[in-house]
């Protein structure tokens, strides 16, 4: 790493992120991946509202996951009100 | 002025708390965090003193916050934001600048709101400063290892209260009472509430009530722990429920003095329901359990709410 000592930033000033941050990616994390089965969902959005990691999403197509960030806690499986979210263990995908 | 959200479909669709942060699958601090970054907006200045919610955001060069974000010591939390205001304050009344004045949200832990940073809260709500201090509540220091906090419950297992022959319930003192210490001795507090994860719309109201209140107001917010706590990850707004179904937890705002229960649960469950799901409970006896019904009751009783199981 070679930086000039003009460009090292001010007292450990860093630029925020806009919508995600890159630096941490947890996808990698999970066990268990989100699965919606779009027939059941009433689009509630307590599923959105309840996630630590916003990486649910209300699209005009249904609720998206950020499989990007999403940890697989599982929150939303346990708070959706009509089951309409199943968790599905990461080993039976091959991405 | 923030408008009172209705419904969640009326609330803020932007993120301001974004994904990529390196807090456990479940984490309950992480998700207040969002719901409180929701509300607050984007003219917002967070502080993060020392806990949780600063050593597990903030990895090495970036951290998920799309709004300005410092880092305080443990100990002075309510210091740093009282500087803040007052330079803006000073800058906008010099016309050094023609930014509007944001909101100042300190979120501090319980370490370094009831415990280590007691001091500098108390100092800045004393002199009145226009900010927002957020205590979120994981009863211990868990990003050390969980250890106890003075906000860890009776008969709590931690690192530094482990159940053993010789004291059996693990922790043996009651926990601090930390909202209501603020809310009896400091003169010029606007705005005081307690809220939980698990009742997200009262959480992010509060929050802009506390932001409107143009003065010192204080939100203490209950935020189950999965690891601290021993409980699998996806139960932690079940949690968050049951605490305040138990009488564990009380929903109450003080707003320009006027005291308001905000959340009165249909049935008192009995405070079994929700210690057997954890862990950290795990050692307790019946008698253990029968003074957490009575903390509980007493609590219950404080607040306003009739006490519908009894202690032995």
């Amino acid at each position: 790493m070679s930086i000039s000592p003009n460009e090292v930033p001010f007292a450990g000033t860093v630029p925020s992120p806009k919508t995600e941050n890159e630096g941490m990616i947890t996808g990698s994390w999970r066990t268990r991946r989100p699965i919606l089965d779009a027939d059941k969902c009433t689009e509630c959005l307590i599923c959105w509202i309840s996630c630590p990691d916003s990486s649910i999403k209300a699209a005009s197509s249904g609720m998206e996951f950020n499989l990007k960030y999403c940890k697989g806690c599982g929150i939303c499986n346990e708070v959706c009100p009509v089951g309409a979210i199943s968790l599905v263990p990461e080993l039976d995908f091959e991405d | 002025m923030l408008e009172e959200i209705k419904s969640l479909r009326k609330a803020p669709e932007e993120e301001y708390y974004v994904p990529g942060h390196r807090t456990c699958a479940g984490c309950g601090p992480a998700l207040q965090y969002r719901l409180v970054a929701k509300a607050a907006g984007p003219n917002t200045i967070f502080l993060g003193p020392t806990g949780c919610m600063y050593v597990a955001n903030t990895s090495y060069g970036c951290g998920p916050w799309a709004v300005p974000w410092i880092h305080a010591q443990i100990t002075n939390g309510g210091a740093v934001a009282s500087g803040i205001e007052a330079a803006y304050k000073a800058m906008i009344r010099k016309h050094k600048t023609d930014a509007e004045f944001p909101n100042i949200i300190v979120m501090a832990g319980d370490g370094g709101s009831a415990d280590i940073g007691l001091q500098a809260l108390s100092a800045a709500f004393y002199r009145g400063h226009n900010i927002l201090f957020i205590a979120y509540d994981n009863e211990s220091y868990a990003n050390t290892g969980i250890q106890t906090s003075p906000t860890t419950p009776y008969g709590a297992w931690t690192t530094f209260s482990p159940a053993g022959p010789v004291i059996p319930e693990g922790k043996k003192l009651m926990p601090k009472d930390l909202p209501k210490m603020m809310a009896h001795g400091h003169p010029e507090l606007k705005y005081l509430a307690t809220a939980s994860l698990a009742y997200p719309l009262d959480l992010m109201n509060k929050v802009r009530r506390g932001l409107n209140a143009q003065g010192p107001s204080f939100l203490y917010v209950h935020a189950p722990c999965p690891k601290g706590w021993s409980f699998p990850a996806d139960k932690t707004v079940e949690m968050g429920k049951l605490a305040v179904e138990t009488g564990m937890f009380q929903l109450y705002e003080l707003n320009e003095g006027q005291y308001k229960l905000t959340y009165q649960p249909k049935e008192i469950k009995p405070v079994e329901e929700y210690i057997k799901l954890q862990g950290r409970f795990s050692h307790l006896q019946p008698e253990h359990i029968q003074k957490l019904q009575q903390f509980a009751n007493g609590r219950l009783k404080e607040v306003g709410i009739e006490v519908s199981v009894p202690a032995q």
